[in-house]
C-alpha cells in the first residue's frame, strides 16, 4: 500500500509539473491555433535563470526561502521576456500566413534557443542547488512523500488557482477568452488582440519558468536539452486533455503523470515513454478531441 | 457624422467595393439594402476598420478614420453588431455585456447602460449567468445589440439584425432599433436584406448592387420606387 501511495504522489508531482508547461501550450493554441514548439525551451530557460540566480544568491549567503522566491520571480520574468520576444519576432509577422509557416517558425525557434543556451552556457549537466529542504514535519511520511513533492504539489495548486481567477475574473482574462472564441468580434468590441496574444505568451512562459525551477530543484540537474522532452510530454498532456482547454491541460497532465508513474513502478521503467505515448494514441483513437476538448466546427 | 468618399476595397484581386459615396448625419437611421454578396457587410467592416480600404477616405465627425485601428474606432463611438450576431458562446450573458464595455472605465455610466439594456430586453436580465451560446437566435440578437450599446455608441452599425429570426421577433427588434435611435439620439446604419422592414423605420436608404451604390433616396421614395419594389420588396 505504501508503494502505491508513493507512486501516486510521484505521479501527481510529475503531472503537476507537466501541467505548468502544458497550460502554456493550450493557452497559446486556444488563442492563435499555434503549437508553440519553442515552449519547452522557455521552460528550460526558466530552469537556467533560476539556476544562475540561486547560485549567485547562495554565494552571498541569502536565506533559502529568499533564494527560492527571488529565483522564482527572476525566472518567471526572464522567461516571460523570452516568450514575449519569441512571439513578436517569430510568430507575429506570420499571423496571416498559412498555418504551417508559424509551426515551422516555432520549430526553428526551439532549435535556435537550445543552441543559444548550449553556446552561452555549457553542454554539460549542471548540478542544480537543492532549494527545497527536507521539512521536519514531513519526517513521518518521508518514505512515501518527499518534501519537494509536497512543495511542488502545493505550489502548482496555488498557481492553478491564481490562473483560474485571472482568467475568470480579470479584464485581461475575459479578453483572452473572448479572443479565443471569436477574434474578429473581440476586435469589434475594442480588444487589442496583439496585446492579448502577448499577455498569453507572457503568462504561459511564467508558468513554465516556475515549472522549470521546481523540477530542476527536484531532479537536481539541468542542461540545455531538458526542454525538449519536457515540452513533448507537456504537449502530449495538452492534447490528451483536449488542446485549447485549460482544465483539459491540467487533467491530461495528471493522467499522463500518473500513468507514467504507475507503469514505471509496477511494470518497468524502461518503457516509461512507451506508456505515455501509447496512452496518447489510445485516447486519440477513441476520443480524438482529447478528454475535455470540443470538436471544432468547420465553418464554410 | 460619417462620410465615405470614393471608397474602394478588395479581397486579394477581387474588387468588392467600387467608388462608394455615402453620408450619414447625426440622429438618422440610414439603411443599406442589397442582395447577397453585393458588398454590404464589407462596407460595415471597412467603417469598423477591420477590412482595409484601397483608396478613398472615410471621415467620422470630420476625422479621417480609415487608417485607425478597430479599437480606436470603438473608442470614438463606432460600434458594430456583425452579421450572425457573433456572441461569445462560452461567455455568460453578463460577461458578453462586460466585453461590450471593454474600453470604458466609468463604472457608474456602465451600470446605467446595463440597466438600460435590461429595460430594453428584460429576458437578458433573467439569463445573466447563462452561456451566450445557449440562447435562442432572437435572444442572441438582443444580446448582440445590447453588447454594442454597452459601449455607448454614437454610431451603431447593424448587419442584418433580422437574419434567421421569426417575424414576431423581427418586429420587436426593429421597434427597439427605432427606440434606441429616438431615446439616445444614436445614429443607426442598418444593413438589411429585409428591405421592407428596414425602409419603414429608416429616414434614407442606399441601394448597393455588385459593389456599386446605384440608388440613394429617402426611405419614403424608395418604398414607392417600382424597381425597388420589384427587386427587393417582392411586390
Amino acid at each position: 500500500m505504501d508503494y502505491f501511495i508513493e507512486l501516486l504522489f510521484a505521479g501527481l508531482t510529475r503531472g503537476s509539473i507537466y501541467a505548468l508547461i502544458a497550460l502554456g501550450y493550450t493557452m497559446v493554441y486556444g488563442i492563435i491555433g499555434l503549437i508553440n514548439f519553442a515552449h519547452g525551451e522557455i521552460y528550460m530557460i526558466g530552469a537556467f535563470t533560476s539556476f544562475i540566480v540561486a547560485t549567485v544568491l547562495s554565494i552571498y549567503g541569502f536565506p533559502l526561502l529568499a533564494i527560492v522566491v527571488i529565483a522564482g520571480v527572476a525566472a518567471a520574468v526572464w522567461s516571460s521576456a523570452y516568450g514575449f520576444t519569441v512571439e513578436k519576432l517569430a510568430y507575429r509577422p506570420l499571423r496571416k500566413a498559412p498555418r504551417l509557416a508559424p509551426l515551422i517558425s516555432a520549430i526553428g525557434m526551439s532549435i535556435f534557443l537550445q543552441n543559444y543556451v548550449l553556446l552561452a552556457q555549457t553542454s554539460d549537466f549542471l548540478p542544480f542547488p537543492e532549494l527545497i529542504p527536507e521539512f521536519a514535519f514531513m519526517e513521518p511520511v518521508a518514505h512515501i512523500v518527499g518534501s519537494s513533492d509536497m512543495v511542488i504539489l502545493v505550489t502548482t495548486t496555488l498557481v492553478m488557482i491564481g490562473l483560474t481567477c485571472l482568467i475568470k475574473f480579470t479584464k485581461i482574462g475575459k479578453a483572452m477568452r473572448a479572443t479565443a472564441q471569436d477574434k474578429t468580434m473581440a476586435v469589434l468590441v475594442g480588444v487589442n488582440v496583439d496585446r492579448v496574444i502577448s499577455a498569453t505568451f507572457v503568462i504561459g512562459s511564467a508558468l513554465a519558468a516556475i515549472g522549470g525551477l521546481l523540477i530542476a530543484s527536484h531532479i537536481g540537474q539541468i542542461n540545455f536539452y531538458i526542454g525538449f522532452l519536457a515540452g513533448i510530454k507537456a504537449f502530449t498532456a495538452a492534447v490528451l486533455g483536449g488542446i485549447g482547454s485549460i482544465p483539459g491541460a491540467v487533467l491530461g497532465s495528471l493522467v499522463l503523470g500518473l500513468t507514467e508513474s504507475f507503469a514505471t513502478g509496477y511494470i518497468s521503467s524502461d518503457y516509461e515513454d512507451v506508456f505515455a505515448f501509447s496512452l496518447l494514441v489510445l485516447i486519440l483513437i477513441f476520443k480524438p478531441t482529447g478528454l475535455l476538448g470540443k470538436a471544432e466546427i468547420q465553418k464554410v | 457624422m460619417l462620410e465615405l468618399r470614393n471608397v474602394n476595397a478588395a479581397y486579394g484581386n477581387i474588387q468588392v467595393l467600387h467608388n462608394i459615396d455615402l453620408e450619414i448625419h447625426t440622429g438618422e437611421i440610414i439603411t443599406l439594402i442589397g442582395a447577397n454578396g453585393a458588398g454590404k457587410s464589407t462596407i460595415l467592416m471597412a467603417i469598423s476598420g477591420v477590412v482595409p480600404i484601397r483608396t478613398g477616405k472615410i471621415l467620422f465627425e470630420g476625422k479621417r478614420t480609415h487608417k485607425m485601428s478597430p479599437e480606436k474606432l470603438v473608442a470614438l463611438g463606432i460600434c458594430q453588431v456583425p452579421e450572425g450576431r457573433r456572441i461569445f458562446p462560452d461567455l455568460t450573458v453578463m460577461e458578453n455585456l462586460d466585453m461590450g464595455a471593454f474600453l470604458r472605465k466609468d463604472k457608474a455610466g456602465i451600470q446605467e447602460d446595463l440597466d438600460y439594456v435590461f429595460s430594453l430586453f428584460p429576458i437578458l436580465s433573467d439569463r445573466q449567468n447563462q452561456a451566450g451560446g445557449t440562447l435562442s437566435g432572437g435572444e442572441q440578437q438582443m444580446l448582440a445589440m445590447s453588447r454594442a450599446l454597452m459601449a455607448r455608441p454614437k454610431l451603431l452599425l447593424l448587419d442584418e439584425p433580422s437574419m434567421g429570426l421569426a417575424p414576431l421577433v423581427i418586429k420587436q427588434i426593429f421597434e427597439i432599433i427605432k427606440m434606441i435611435n429616438k431615446e439616445h439620439n444614436t445614429t443607426i446604419f442598418l444593413v438589411e436584406q429585409n428591405a421592407n422592414q428596414a425602409l419603414h423605420i429608416a429616414d434614407r436608404g442606399y441601394v448597393i448592387e455588385n459593389g456599386v451604390i446605384t440608388i440613394s433616396d429617402s426611405a419614403e421614395n424608395l418604398l414607392h420606387n417600382q424597381d425597388i419594389q420589384k427587386a427587393y420588396l417582392g411586390i
